[in-house]
């Protein structure tokens, strides 16, 4: 008699049996809704902004094309511009500088960034402003416009006075949104906006200053500004400056866009994942329920592979419900992302329901479903027809199932597949499967020894509800492992991101803080530096740094120009590229500075090198300290000549010393230091570092050198400390999704677990009553296994945190490394908490319910 | 109809053979009404499971229909079950996803009749008497209710033979009574082997013919007093 698959029974019965399934099974598919939702919304909203910021490309710029230089544009280049603007074109110069500025009315003083532009600057796009239509008064004498930030910081208003340089300017707006602006531009920054001429009046440029220089241009044909470039290519290239396209800049911000949403996408194919763990755990309980229902399809003459079909489409359908919930959540999401994420994102964004998301997300979703069920689906084939004669039969173990081997093959290689397409690179997706394969397996790993340990060891002594209780964990058919490895990974993920985020912010504490300078100055000129130490109060005087910055380029090594070198055919002896080419910030001292020590050759007083102690000799010219890295990427040894180029003069050295350089460390550090006395003459500006421990005298500090040197600007480190902390929050704000993600996705595991497990727990709940037992004793062991799971979840993913922290911080970050036990305890207390309470709230009629009809309904 | 020759099953206990059956000849003719009697642990669930091709033997063969369906691979016994063979349970084993109409049909599907399936299974859920409750749940039908729908299903696909194992063990006398009636009667119009297990002696008494098992072999065969009793009277 030759066995016949019968499809279209499967598929009725596959339906059928769906209308009731659903109730059991669809709180799982609430995990794979959320991981689809998060996938489909992730990757609309990505495209909905790089196409938004492609759109936008000019009105991202404000202009059609920009040029930008570090020192102002060139002769040169200028007249370009002015043979450019005669033509027709549009022109406008912005100039951002650096500057202190000073508020009287509230007597507070910040760094801040001043922009000088030019009349017509942007270009392009709307410009909202507070009081309504005040764009243009920056560009009249005595007025400045500025960012929202400026006035809390400096607690200033409309129509107060600001001190920029030798200028008062009087507060004539805020501009609200400047569509050039990029979010991280002004949360590090805020800046206020005045014409060039008020620029120039304040006198705030002098030789060295940092500041950027730029020239924007409206040139509406895309050929003509494309021509542009090949026609000046020379003068630009001449001048260093960098020439960009509208479309170029919005093409590497949308890459960018992309770059960073592919991230964001893993996060959604993580959440998912973990979804399909616990869609395996939800079928493998769903199977065992069947187990009588197959045993009797299987009697009345149904092929294995019918009966296996008919719960492979059931759980394909309630995949594909789920992705379907899932594809609605993200588009939901997707639309509601520009109004939650408006501060954040650089160009006004328009959604468009995109079909290939949904689709992508979709089909990821039903397979991601499918893969998942099929590991407890293959049980189907095992269950004997003889089972529906007697509750007690084995199914045959196979040996050897090559079936079963295949879907594991197939599993893995699915998830692996998805972690590369979802990843931004390739080398990417394959870390990131090989990282979600290492921690599932060690958090499943760990949960499995801790289980253990609590059986061995728990103590035989503790009263008998909590020993039931904690022995509830290894109950025939539990769902331990699948609920630790949720809760786990989401208490892992919260769990290092405490550890090495709470570890970076600590060690920048110290850096910033006890015994270290705090107060940056720089643009000093070296005629203020009396001056300016005048102004510090007594303790600072002393222990403050001053140190000269003379700009420097390398004109040769050994009498060859960098582009001699350069052509060097053995890259063994070309030095690299950046090395030679780079502008270098030189200074000039007598002593080796705290950050550093001498590995090689002999300081100016004779101090050897600690691996090498080689004198050398430099005849008439100075010598020259390098640090040991830059060294080996300029391709030099001791006895090399360095000639440098300051302000068109050259300075032949000879490399007299190594150094190796702790560049963390707050003191200025260079490559090359010079021998005192070789750069006197140089044009130079000066960096004074100092360590003024009172606020108060810090905040004097700065509001007398606005007054008395307008040039030079002050940063004061706390406010650094500030920045950082806020960009860091941001991170870790990004990384908690995931850590949320899984949380939820553990709670849903949680729930699912609980529902299939409650036949089982109202019988024994019934069967303790019986015995005598009362309403707290139930409810103790109910406590005590759901302590015991929080506890054995939360402990492997905290001890996973912690390892991982452990290995992290000091070989990435190179930080010490100490676990922050209260917080640790704190995501335990919140995890079995959250357990204790989503248990209890599922086991509500296991303690109301009385015994006998609770008996009666579950025979087994 | 059904044959059985030495037909021996035993299962391995502490690493020992622990024989449960031993060697049971039997042949029961086409249309013929057997039970299987016995105590606890005497082998009847074994020997029926045997002779339905659920379990396979240690030793022995089994004919049904002429077919040795042992020498079928698993499914191929399915597939004979789907097309000879019908089963009435302890336990009803009604599929609980599906009501009363969709659980009498599945026999039928499963050997791929679509075209007149469903008024089939109507006429025989009328027939026991659920001609009302077609779209009950098993959930929402009692004891007895539940064992009529299971008997429907039975007879769907006019099975040639049909194995019936305690069908009244969960249901009281007065209704178990009524399921045997119904039995009988759908048997003798089907013309269908009936191969019934039962602990209760008055329904086994029933059958033309009763094997009473005891550790594992044939104690006693022979006709049941029913049967006696009408040959006796009609001789």
């Amino acid at each position: 008699m030759k066995p016949r698959l019968r499809p279209r029974f499967a598929w009725r019965l596959a339906v059928r049996e769906l209308r009731h399934g659903f109730r059991r099974v669809g709180v799982y598919m609430a995990s794979i809704t959320l991981g689809v939702g998060a996938l489909v919304s992730i990757h609309s909203f990505r495209d909905d902004v790089a196409r938004s910021v492609q759109e936008e490309a000019d009105v991202l710029m404000g202009a059609n094309a920009r040029l930008a230089d570090d020192a102002p544009l060139s002769a040169e280049v200028m007249s370009v511009l002015d043979s450019l603007s005669a033509s027709g074109a549009g022109v406008a110069r912005v100039t951002t500088a650096t500057s202190m500025v000073f508020a009287p009315a509230s007597n507070m003083v910040r760094l801040l960034q001043v922009r000088a532009l030019d009349e017509g600057y942007p270009f392009y796009g709307e410009i909202s402003t507070a009081p309504a239509g005040r764009w243009g008064r920056h560009l009249q004498p005595g007025q400045v416009l500025v960012d929202p930030a400026v006035l809390t910081q400096l607690a200033v208003e409309v129509g107060d006075t600001l001190v920029v340089g030798l200028t008062r300017l009087e507060i004539a707006g805020t501009v609200d949104d400047l569509p050039t602006d990029l979010a991280y531009q002004t949360a590090i920054g805020p800046r206020v906006h005045v014409s060039q001429a008020t620029l120039a009046e304040s006198e705030l440029l002098v030789i060295g200053s940092l500041a950027r220089y730029e020239a924007f241009l409206r040139i509406p044909d895309i050929e003509e500004r494309r021509t542009l470039r090949e026609r000046y290519d020379s003068i630009f290239d001449a001048a260093d400056v960098d020439y960009t396209l509208a479309e170029e800049q919005a093409q590497s911000l949308s890459n960018g866009v992309r770059f960073l949403g592919r991230f964001l996408g893993l996060v959604g194919l993580g959440a998912l994942l973990l979804g399909g763990v616990g869609v395996a755990s939800a079928i493998h309980v769903y199977i065992r329920e069947k187990r009588a229902s197959i045993a009797v399809l299987r009697c009345l003459g149904a092929h294995q592979g019918t009966a296996f079909a008919a719960y492979l489409l059931q759980a394909g359908l309630l995949g594909l419900l789920g992705a379907l919930g899932g594809v609605v959540l993200g588009l939901v999401v997707q639309a509601a992302m520009p109004t939650l994420l408006a501060d954040v994102l650089p160009v006004d964004v328009t959604t468009r329901i995109s079909l290939t998301s949904a689709a992508a997300g979709l089909g990821i979703g039903v397979w991601v479903a499918l893969i998942f069920a099929l590991i407890p689906l293959l049980g189907v084939r095992d269950v004997p027809p003889l089972a529906a004669l007697r509750q007690d039969v084995e199914p045959h173990r196979r040996r050897w199932d090559p079936l079963r081997l295949g879907v594991y093959t197939l599993a893995a290689g699915s998830v692996v597949l998805l972690c590369v397409i979802e990843a931004p690179e390739p080398e990417v997706g394959f870390g990131f499967a090989g990282a979600l394969a290492v921690a599932s397996l060690l958090v499943a790993g760990t949960a499995w020894l801790l289980t253990q340990a609590a059986r061995r060891w728990f103590p035989s002594g503790a009263p008998y509800p909590v020993r039931q209780g904690v022995s509830n964990l290894f109950r025939p058919q539990n769902q331990t492992m699948s609920v630790t490895l949720a809760l786990g990974f989401g208490a892992f993920v919260i769990g290092t991101i405490v550890e090495v985020g709470g570890s970076i912010r600590d060690e920048l504490t110290l850096s910033f803080g006890v015994g270290q300078p705090n107060v940056l100055l720089f643009d000093v000129q070296p005629d203020q530096v009396d001056g300016v130490l005048a102004l510090m109060p007594d303790s600072a005087r002393p222990s403050a740094d001053v140190t000269p910055l003379v700009t420097s380029r390398i004109a040769a090594i050994n009498g060859q120009t960098p582009d001699e070198l350069r052509e060097n055919p053995d890259r063994e002896e070309r030095p690299e590229g950046w090395a030679v080419r780079r502008e270098y910030r030189n200074t000039y001292r007598p002593f080796i500075g705290p950050a550093e020590s001498l590995v090689r050759g002999r300081w100016w007083d004779g101090t050897p090198g600690s691996e090498d102690d080689t004198a050398i000799d430099s005849g008439d010219l100075p010598g020259v300290s390098l640090e040991e890295d830059v060294a080996v990427s300029l391709r030099v040894g001791l006895g090399d000549t360095i000639t440098w180029e300051v302000s068109g003069i050259e300075v032949p050295s000879v490399v007299m010393s190594l150094r190796r350089v702790d560049w963390e460390r707050m003191e200025p550090n260079f490559f090359a230091v010079l021998e005192p006395g070789s750069l006197d003459g140089a044009p130079q500006t000066i960096v004074m570092v100092a360590r003024v421990p009172d606020a108060a005298e810090r905040a004097a500090l700065q509001r007398d050198l606005v007054g008395r040197f307008p040039n030079v600007s002050a940063l004061d480190f706390s406010r650094v400390q500030e920045a950082i902390d806020t960009v860091l929050s941001r991170v870790r704000q990004a990384v908690a999704f995931l850590g949320v993600f899984s949380g939820i996705a553990g709670v849903i595991v949680l729930l699912g677990a609980l529902a299939t497990s409650r036949m089982q727990r109202l019988r024994e709940g019934a069967l303790l009553k019986t015995l005598g037992a009362r309403r707290r004793q139930v409810l103790t062991v109910l406590l005590s296994e759901y302590v015991a799971l929080g506890t054995v979840a939360t402990a492997s993913g905290l001890l996973l945190a912690i390892g991982g922290a452990a290995i992290v911080v000091p070989t990435v970050f190179e930080m010490e490394y100490a676990p922050r036990l209260g917080a640790l305890a704190l995501i335990w207390g919140v995890v079995v908490a959250l357990t204790v309470v989503v248990g209890l709230l599922g086991s509500r009629d296991l303690l109301n319910r009385a015994p006998l009809p609770v008996l009666r309904e579950a025979p087994e | 109809m059904i044959v059985a020759e030495g037909l021996e099953k035993s299962y391995t206990s502490g690493g020992r053979p622990l024989p449960v059956l031993r060697r049971i000849d039997l042949e029961v003719p086409p249309e013929a009404f057997l039970s299987i009697v016995g105590p606890s642990g005497s082998g009847k669930t074994t020997l029926l499971g045997l002779l339905a091709g659920l379990d396979e033997p240690s030793a022995g063969r089994v004919l049904l229909d002429g077919q040795d369906i042992f020498a079928l691979t698993e499914d191929g016994r399915a597939e004979f079950r789907a097309q000879k063979v019908g089963f009435v349970f302890q336990t009803f084993h009604l599929l609980p996803t599906l009501t009363a109409l969709e659980n009498v049909l599945v026999p039928l599907e499963l050997r791929g009749e679509y075209d007149g399936a469903r008024a089939r299974a109507e006429a025989l859920l009328a027939r026991v008497g659920l001609g009302e409750r077609t779209d009950h749940y098993p959930a929402q039908l009692s004891g007895g209710e539940q064992q009529r729908v299971a008997l429907a299903r039975a007879f769907v696909n006019r099975p040639k033979i049909l194995f019936a194992d305690e069908p009244t063990g969960n249901l009281d006398r007065e209704t178990g009574a009524s399921i045997v009636a119904m039995l009988e009667e759908l048997n003798r119009d089907a013309k269908t082997t009936l191969v019934l297990v039962t602990h209760d002696p008055s329904l086994a008494e029933r059958a033309h013919r009763v094997i009473s098992l005891s550790g594992g072999r044939i104690a006693s065969d022979r006709p049941g007093s029913a049967t006696a009793a009408m040959v006796g009277a009609s001789r």
